[in-house]
Formats: structure tokens, C-alpha cells, sequence
């Protein structure tokens, strides 16, 4: 049993399911279209021999009209002369039913009414058959019958249960077959894939589900689960180098702490000393206690939590109160901070978040910096999408470490001399990534600019949300000019 | 004033009783929840400081709806180890009136218990706030110091009033940002300490006397003398 499935189970075997379902419907289908093909040539053939009826009743009509019985009585003559199917079946009667002329022994009891089709079993030319036959009145009492006999019918009656014999077994052969071609390809795979589960479960990390090429149902299957066996992988990458990064981001000011402490304990000559070795040695652990806050507040934006505090907000005022909370600093580093933002400027989005992002950014710009130099706070809408930018005219990033710049803990060469824990930018792309926009690292000559560019409408707009959404002219939303705050 | 403390960890609970005694308050503890109900029910206290995470059955968040569902409006003080904004919302929620994060420097727990009794005080609506010289009219939104008038900026005039209303008590950084700018996120570098300086340009250089006094490892006080 490929799949460990116990013996006594076999019944409860899905592939087996599935191919007994198979096997049913071919079955089923396959009579309802013997059937059917029965039916439709039964109902042919009948139209048929009523067509024929119909049309030598018209000849003989014309004899009638022609000059009486005698014409008719030579109409029928000539009619069973050349009658080659020898199923031609006539009788013409008097008005007491004697017979006048015609195939027949006798008029059959049965028919009684003039003008309606009759299944009757006759006696033709001495033998007893089954016909189909319609009766006419003629003027002067005379009756006239015209029928064929219809014993092809009855030969195709006779050969249906004899057919559908033969046909059962074709088709449950056939069912048989087809239900384990079905069986085998579910069981393979299902095989490739409990297999591939199978050998992750064991360890082996790195193993996907084998692609067939067909394009078809499986492999897209195939695709999703090894899609979604890619980003488990990356992800637990990411875990493992987050990991690592904070058992070597931490060990320094630790150490350190350790070291400040056991150094006072046993060599601080006065109280003084002491004292401020623990002082040194507790702003060393807040130091650390801010890199594990920034580090849960990453994680937090990551899981994606945060979703639910979002809700519609004006960036406008948002990042004049950011500016202007900056602004200050700014100036005191001999810094000017330009605000390039539209007095309203809708979006959708977690408040805090964006804010605590912006003020990343502006930290950023603001520690890298050199005097004398500008900083642009830029935002607009462009295709529906808020683009937020901060633009500095500092060292920027070199070009291979901009990939690298939103890890956590990564810190380029320039920034290793600087304040930091090279959190900032990782905490600025979690946020892109949680409003699914993104965070765009460009050179903006001489300077870096950081683009933070977020949706302007919530993704699927609710009646709720459209009411304050439709509400907002968007073609007002000019762009002020730039002005430094002070 | 008289401060029940709820907390299970006997170096934290230690270290916070001391500090507050020492700070001339009256401590209370209880290191369980049911317990702690107990006391916030049967006793008065000023302020209630209360960890989430307590053992007995009964947590910090029980607790405080419990109390809350009883008409008791004693200010509390949520401490917790869960930093997460959601929690920090749920604790407010659940009738906290401010949020601390652990682990947190006892001059910022000090600093806001401090300012939650002030507020619990419930002085009424004020038009006018005095420390010392310094006027501020909250109607016409008017400052001066020593009957001359002084320009702020509305972002100015909003940390003057902040500060004199918390006169004679430590403001910290924190609760600057949070006050007068309402940031709940901590920024790496001293943007407060900036603009705190340029109110100090106008409010204090001018004359002879400063206000506004820093305390070392804890933030801001305004009061007419030097603490």
C-alpha cells in the first residue's frame, strides 16, 4: 500500500471512490444513450410507415375520383404486383366488410373507426403478421384499408435485449478500465504530493512537488503547493537570519553592560564611580530594550495584525504635523525641510504606523545629512496610488548595499559611525509591505530619496467606505508651493 | 497619596514600593489579582498601579472591568510586558486611563502615576493657568510673563500648556509626544528636547528666573523654583 493505508480500509480508499463513481456514470450514461438510440430509430421507422400509408392512400383517392371501385380494385392489383418489400398490405371491402380485392382474408376485427391508425395483428396472403393499417370510408359504403406490415419493428424489439446483453458487458468492461486509468492518476498524485509532504516532514526542506509539464488541473496544483513550500522557506530564512542578527546585535551592548558592572563591582574606588557605571550600565540595556521594541513592532506589522486599525486618513495634515515636528531639528543642524504636500491628500492605512514610517525616514535624512543641506518631504497621487517621499542631500546608499538597506540590522559603511540600530529602514518596508505598497530606495544626486508608495483608496471599497471616500474631490488636491516651515 | 500596587514580581513590586515611598506616597501592594480586587474595591486609593499579567484567576484586564462595572473611576495605571499597540488598546479600553510598557524607567512611572492623580483630581474647566509669572489665557490664547506679552506658535502655545498644567510635576519625553503631539511611537532621535529648547528662547531667557527645569534621566518641570 503505497500510502500506508491499513488493509481493512481499502473501502474507505478515496481513489477507490473515485473510481467506482467513474465507473456508475459510464455505465449509466452509456444505457441512457443505448436507449435513446432505441427509441429515436423505433419512432422513425413508425413515422416512416405511416409516410408510405399516407401516400398510397393518396393514389388510391385519385383512382377513386377517376371512376369508382374498378380503377381502385386495378390501383391495389397493380400495387401487390410490384409490391417488392412484400410488406404492402390492402383490402377493399364492401359495405357489409366483404372482401372486393386486396392481400387480406378478412377485414380485422379491431378496426372499427375510418381515419385512424391501428396496430393490428392480420392474416396476409394466408400468414399472420403484425401491421400498422388505417381505414377509409369511400362514398357509396365501400371501405378501404392500407397498411404495411411491420415486422422490421418487431425484428428491432427482438434485438434489443440481445444487444443490450453484449453492450453491458462492453460497458462494464470499459467502465472497469476507465475507472482504474481514473484511479491511477488521482493515486499518483496524490503520491507525489503526501510523498513530497512526507520528505519535508523528515527534513528534507528543499523537496517540491514533481511538475509534470502538462499545464494541466495537477500541475497548477503542483505550482500552488510549491509556491507556498517557497515562501515557508523564505521565510523561515528570514527567521533564521533574524535570529542570528539579534544574538549578534545584542551581545555587544550586553557585554558591555556586563562588563561596566562587574568592573565597578569590584574596582569603583567611591560611591560616585558606582553610580554612574550603573547609569552607563542602564542606558546600555535601555539601548537594548529599544532594539527588542523595535524589533516586536516589525514583527507585529509583519503578521499582519495591524490590518484592522486601518481605516481612511488625510496625509496632508499628517505630514505638516510631522514637518513641523522635525522642523525644529532641522534647523538646529543647520538643516531646511521643504514640505511638498497638497493640503488634503486621502489614503488608506494604519495612522500610526504611516507616521512612525515618515518619522523613520525624516530621522534618516535628518542624521545623515550634512549642514547646510535640504530635505524635501514630498507627496502626491499618482494612478491611484499615494507616492510619499523623503529626499536628502547626504552620502545616500551605494547602489549594491540598496537591496540590503531594509534587512534588519544591516547598516552601510557610512552609518556604522552613527547613533543607530539599523532597524529604521526594516520597520519603513514593513509598513510598505503591510499597506502592499512598496519602499523604493533611489539616488536622488546627490542624496538618497525614500519612497514610500501606498494605496490611495481601500482595496475593496465598502459601501461604508465609499461614502467618505466619493466625497473627497481628488482633482482638488493641488500640490502647495514649496515653502520652508520654520 | 495613597497607591495600591498590583504585581506579581516581587523585584519589579520592590523596586516600584521604594521608589514611590521615597517619592513621599503611601504604598499599598498585592502581588495577586483576587486580592488586588479586593483592596481597589474595599479601600480608597489615589491611583492604582496594575500589571496585566497577574496570577489567581483573575488578570489585570478582569480586574479593571471588574472595578469598572462598580462605578469605581480611581485612575489606573496599566503596566505590561505586552508592548503590541493592540494591547495597549485593550488595556484603555477596559477602563485604563494611561498604558506603560515594561521594561520602563521608574522616573516615567513616577512621572505619570503623578499625572493621573492630578487628573483624577477633576479641577473643572480653567480659562486661566498661573505658574508664577506666567499667565496663560486659554480663551484668548494669550501668554505672558510678568505682565508681558509673549508670540507662541499653536504648537508652542499647546507644550506651554501641557507643562503648566502638569506644573510642579516631571514630564517626561513620552508623555510630550503622546500629550501635545499624539504620537504613540518612540523616535530615535531628541526631536522633544528641540522644541522644548525654543520655548525655553522665549518663556525663560528673557528674564532672570527659568520655569522650565530639566531633571536629569526624566524630562521636564515647569515650576517657579529650581527643584
Amino acid at each position: 500500500m503505497p500510502f500506508g493505508l491499513p488493509r481493512g480500509q481499502i473501502f474507505r480508499s478515496a481513489s477507490l471512490k473515485l473510481a467506482a463513481v467513474y465507473g456508475v456514470l459510464f455505465a449509466l450514461s452509456s444505457y441512457a444513450l443505448v436507449f435513446f438510440l432505441w427509441w429515436a430509430t423505433n419512432d422513425l421507422l413508425n413515422q416512416q410507415v405511416e409516410a408510405a400509408i399516407v401516400a398510397d392512400a393518396q393514389v388510391f383517392a385519385n383512382a377513386w375520383t377517376d371512376g369508382g371501385l374498378p380503377p381502385i380494385i386495378m390501383a391495389i392489383n397493380a400495387r401487390l404486383a410490384e409490391d417488392i418489400e412484400d410488406s404492402a398490405i390492402y383490402s377493399l371491402n364492401g359495405p357489409q366488410l366483404q372482401p372486393l380485392a386486396g392481400n387480406l382474408n378478412h377485414w380485422p376485427a379491431n378496426v372499427v373507426q375510418a381515419q385512424q391508425f391501428y396496430e393490428v395483428r392480420v392474416v396476409r396472403d394466408g400468414v399472420p403478421v403484425v401491421a400498422m393499417v388505417y381505414a377509409y370510408n369511400l362514398q357509396g359504403g365501400a371501405h378501404l384499408l392500407v397498411g404495411r406490415d411491420i415486422k422490421s419493428r418487431a425484428q428491432l424489439k427482438h434485438l434489443l435485449p440481445g444487444t443490450l446483453l453484449y453492450a453491458t458487458v462492453v460497458v462494464l468492461a470499459l467502465a472497469l478500465v476507465g475507472s482504474l486509468v481514473v484511479r491511477g492518476l488521482f493515486r499518483r498524485m496524490v503520491a507525489d504530493v503526501s510523498s513530497t509532504a512526507a520528505a519535508i516532514a523528515r527534513g528534507e526542506l528543499d523537496r517540491r512537488v514533481p511538475h509534470a509539464g502538462r499545464g494541466d488541473e495537477f500541475d497548477a496544483m503542483a505550482d500552488a503547493i510549491n509556491n507556498m513550500l517557497d515562501r515557508i522557506g523564505r521565510l523561515m530564512d528570514g527567521v533564521r537570519q533574524v535570529s542570528n542578527a539579534i544574538a549578534h546585535d545584542l551581545r555587544t551592548p550586553i557585554t558591555r553592560a556586563r562588563a561596566r558592572l562587574e568592573d565597578a563591582a569590584s574596582h569603583a574606588g567611591t560611591e560616585a564611580e558606582l553610580r554612574a557605571a550603573v547609569e552607563r550600565a542602564v542606558a546600555d540595556l535601555d539601548a537594548v530594550t529599544s532594539v527588542f521594541q523595535a524589533l516586536l513592532r516589525i514583527a507585529e506589522i509583519e503578521a499582519g495584525s495591524r490590518r484592522s486599525a486601518f481605516a481612511e486618513l488625510d496625509l496632508g495634515p499628517l505630514l505638516a504635523d510631522l514637518a513641523e515636528l522635525y522642523a525644529a531639528l532641522a534647523e538646529d543642524k543647520g538643516l531646511t525641510l521643504t514640505l511638498r504636500v497638497p493640503d488634503t491628500l486621502p489614503a488608506y492605512g494604519d495612522r500610526d504606523l504611516v507616521q512612525q514610517a515618515v518619522a523613520n525616514l525624516l530621522d534618516n535624512a535628518i542624521k545623515f545629512s550634512p549642514s547646510g543641506g535640504r530635505i524635501t518631504l514630498a507627496a502626491e497621487k499618482i494612478d491611484g496610488q499615494v507616492r510619499l517621499s523623503v529626499a536628502d542631500q547626504g552620502p545616500g546608499i551605494p547602489e549594491p548595499d540598496r537591496m540590503r538597506a531594509t534587512e534588519r540590522f544591516f547598516r552601510g559603511e557610512q552609518a556604522r559611525s552613527t547613533p543607530g540600530s539599523g532597524l529604521g529602514l526594516a520597520l519603513v518596508q514593513a509598513v510598505a509591505t503591510l499597506h502592499e505598497g512598496t519602499l523604493l530606495l533611489e539616488d536622488s544626486g546627490p542624496g538618497l530619496r525614500a519612497t514610500l508608495v501606498m494605496r490611495s483608496m481601500p482595496p475593496n471599497p465598502m459601501p461604508g467606505h465609499m461614502k467618505t471616500g466619493s466625497s473627497v474631490p481628488h482633482g482638488a488636491a493641488t500640490p502647495t508651493v514649496a515653502e520652508p516651515i520654520h | 497619596m495613597r497607591i495600591l500596587l498590583v504585581e506579581d514580581d516581587p523585584t519589579v513590586a520592590g523596586f516600584v514600593a521604594k521608589g514611590l515611598r521615597e517619592a513621599g506616597h503611601v504604598v499599598e501592594h498585592s502581588d495577586n489579582g483576587r486580592d488586588g480586587l479586593f483592596l481597589a474595591a474595599s479601600e480608597t486609593f489615589d491611583t492604582i498601579i496594575l500589571d496585566r499579567m497577574l496570577p489567581g484567576g483573575i488578570d489585570g484586564i478582569r480586574l479593571l472591568e471588574t472595578l469598572r462595572s462598580q462605578n469605581n473611576t480611581t485612575p489606573v495605571l496599566v503596566l505590561s510586558a505586552m508592548s503590541q499597540v493592540d494591547d495597549r488598546v485593550a488595556g484603555l479600553k477596559a477602563g485604563g486611563d494611561d498604558y506603560l510598557t515594561k521594561p520602563f524607567a521608574f522616573s516615567e512611572l513616577l512621572a505619570r502615576v503623578e499625572a493621573l492623580t492630578r487628573r483624577g483630581k477633576g479641577d473643572g474647566p480653567q480659562t486661566k493657568l498661573i505658574v508664577g509669572d506666567l499667565e496663560m489665557d486659554l480663551l484668548s490664547r494669550g501668554v505672558r510673563r510678568g505682565g508681558q506679552k509673549i508670540d507662541l506658535q499653536p504648537r508652542e502655545f499647546r507644550l506651554l500648556e501641557y507643562l503648566m498644567r502638569h506644573a510642579g510635576q516631571v514630564v517626561t519625553r513620552t508623555m510630550l509626544l503622546e500629550g501635545v503631539w499624539d504620537y504613540h511611537f518612540d523616535p530615535q532621535t531628541n526631536v522633544i528636547d528641540v522644541h522644548v529648547s525654543r520655548l525655553r528662547q522665549k518663556i525663560d531667557k528673557p528674564y532672570p528666573t527659568p520655569l522650565i527645569h530639566t531633571i536629569r534621566n526624566a524630562g521636564y518641570m515647569l515650576q517657579p523654583e529650581a527643584p
